[in-house]
């Protein structure tokens, strides 16, 4: 049905990820690509993958993004900054790639909200893809459905995995940490608190689409003085100096 | 977004078999026309094949066609479903009303109900089509005001283009065919006008920006795609097509779509029927081409907010 079921249990899973760490490695789209080549809604199909034109299905992109800030430091270069940004399924609380679904493949669990497809019942149309502002959806043209993030819902019930490693593929292999797991419903848990204190944020959330996962803007700068040459730091070019001046800069940060 | 011929090809002629169902219907049950019965028979012949072929057409673009029956069930909430059912319930009235003109001689009564039924659906499945895209948030140029009286018109439009040179060939209600033609054609390049202007003047409904959560607080220019590429996202709904080509099909849309079939139209009108017919044949040809040229433009003139992740500035 693709009708969004009131949620029975207050559980919004999703994912938290953090735009000032990232660092743009791709790591979580190659830790997605593996786990779930074999997973939920695998396989995701690669064509002409070692060709001149390689083509495939991927549940997790990273795009650089060149940002300015439209106030403060009055730009140039100095305020230019390089931005990392994953983008994966959002899961998001009025999910329209779901109701525009006119075979009911496509839906929204009602106990945790994730949104999955049921890839006997999908017939390709591609209409739930073109309902996204996110691009979360692609197109499998060997199978011919739809495949989407499933948030790695065959890990973080697995059973057979050791607690631990209960989250989603993508999270487990982060190496800076930036992305995080968690119930968004629960306004104690881990996620939601990193979401009050970092100010977290929904992506063009005028379109109404409620997305359960949420972005960490980028923190501030340094400011302009704390950033100056190390040279003009006291102690001036004594070597020792600099180092102890490096390190309390690091530590009071 | 891309322009895929099966969609083209299936929302025009599934289009122009619905406005020339609808026209015969109404026409018919007020009797406008006569019930010729060799009319009868090839107007809503025409008419339900028309429709037919469209709706088959549609199931081509589909990755499992065998499982298209499934895009009847989930009409509460899906547009595309809604038009599915739709398109199938308005076969039973329709044929009614055919069997009441073609083999009764009579579009009256229980056939003249038959047929403003079937007139609502029609009108009613070209809404659900058009609504399709004009529910899509994530595309502007869809999700506007001037999408479903566009579908709309475009239907009656070429509908009557088809009625006006049904009516010359047998030579039945060959006036008030020519007038409806008229009127459609005039009403369809209006509101395709408005839709055009509506698009040029729209303000944009996000920014590169607003796509990465940082609207408001920062500029952003992609600097890097995620991979070398294209992927089915930009193949899908990264399509673009340039001003100045768009520029030129808007003009041939207006000139050869509406404005010369409508000069055809008014000669035919005046001329001996033998010449007549050949004119409107020509009239027909001009609309039909006019109204393909103009839904390839709705789609590739139509831009998805997933482009802000690939280098749009705005959407």
């Amino acid at each position: 049905m693709t009708a969004i079921a009131p949620n029975t249990t207050g559980r919004k899973l999703g994912l938290v990820i953090d735009l000032d760490t990232c660092v743009g490695c791709h790591a979580c789209a190659v830790a997605c690509k593996e786990w779930n080549d074999g997973g939920h809604m695998a396989p995701l199909t690669d064509e002409d993958p070692y060709g001149t034109e390689p083509f495939g299905v991927w549940f997790n992109r990273i795009h650089a993004f060149e940002t300015q800030p439209t106030s403060g430091c009055g730009g140039g270069p100095a305020t230019t900054r390089t931005l990392h940004f994953p983008r994966s399924c959002l899961h998001c609380e009025q999910p329209d790639c779901v109701t525009v679904c006119p075979t009911g493949a496509s839906y929204k669990r009602a106990e945790d909200g994730i949104v999955l497809v049921d890839e006997d019942k999908c017939i390709g149309c591609k209409l739930c893809s073109w309902a996204c502002p996110y691009g979360a959806r692609e197109y499998d043209y060997n199978s011919g459905t739809m495949k989407k993030c499933t948030l790695c819902v065959d890990r973080i019930y697995n059973q057979n995995l050791p607690p631990a490693e209960r989250q989603p593929a993508c999270v487990m292999v982060c190496p800076t940490s930036a992305r995080h797991f968690g119930d968004l419903g629960d306004a104690d848990s881990g996620v939601s608190r990193l979401v009050a204190e970092r100010g977290g944020v929904d992506l063009m959330p005028d379109l109404g689409y409620q997305p359960t996962n949420k972005y960490l803007p980028p923190r501030e700068r340094r400011a302009a003085a704390d950033a100056a040459p190390l040279a003009d730091a006291p102690g001036g070019a004594d070597i020792g100096q600099r180092l102890l001046g490096w390190v309390d800069r690091l530590l009071s940060r | 977004m891309h322009p895929a011929a099966s969609v083209i090809l299936f929302t025009v002629t599934s289009g122009m078999g619905y406005g020339l169902l609808a026209l015969l219907a109404v026409l018919g049950s007020l009797g406008a026309l006569p019930p010729d019965p060799g009319l009868g028979l090839a107007g809503l012949g025409v008419a339900l094949a028309l429709i037919t072929a469209g709706l088959l057409a549609s199931t081509f673009h589909l990755g499992h066609p065998e499982r298209a029956w499934r895009a009847l069930s989930q009409w509460r909430t899906s547009w595309l479903s809604r038009e599915g059912v739709l398109a199938i319930l308005s076969y039973p009235p329709a044929l009614v009303f055919a069997g009441g003109w073609v083999l009764a001689g009579r579009t009256d009564g229980v056939f003249a109900l038959a047929g403003w039924l079937t007139a609502l659906l029609a009108v009613v499945t070209v809404c659900c089509t058009a609504m399709i895209y004009a529910s899509l948030k994530p595309i502007p140029q869809w999700r506007n005001r001037w999408v479903m009286p566009g579908y709309v018109a475009l239907a009656l439009a070429t509908g009557a283009v088809w009625l006006a040179l049904l009516a010359g060939v047998f030579g039945v209600g060959r006036g008030p065919a020519n007038a409806i033609a008229v009127l459609g054609l005039v009403v369809a390049a209006l509101v395709k006008l408005a839709y055009w202007r509506h698009i040029e003047t729209a303000a944009p409904i996000a920014t590169a920006a607003d796509a990465i959560g940082l609207g408001g607080v920062a500029q952003a220019r992609l600097l890097e795609r995620p991979h070398t590429e294209e992927n089915y996202l930009q193949k899908e709904m990264g399509f673009r097509v340039a001003r100045k080509h768009a520029d030129r099909l808007r003009r041939f849309v207006l000139i050869g779509g509406f404005g010369l079939p409508l000069v055809l139209v008014v000669l035919a009108s005046s001329v001996p029927a033998a010449v007549s017919v050949w004119l409107l044949a020509l009239a027909l040809a001009g609309t039909a081409i006019g109204a393909l040229v103009e839904r390839w433009l709705f789609f590739a003139q139509a831009k998805h907010t997933v482009t802000l992740y690939y280098g749009a500035a705005t959407v």
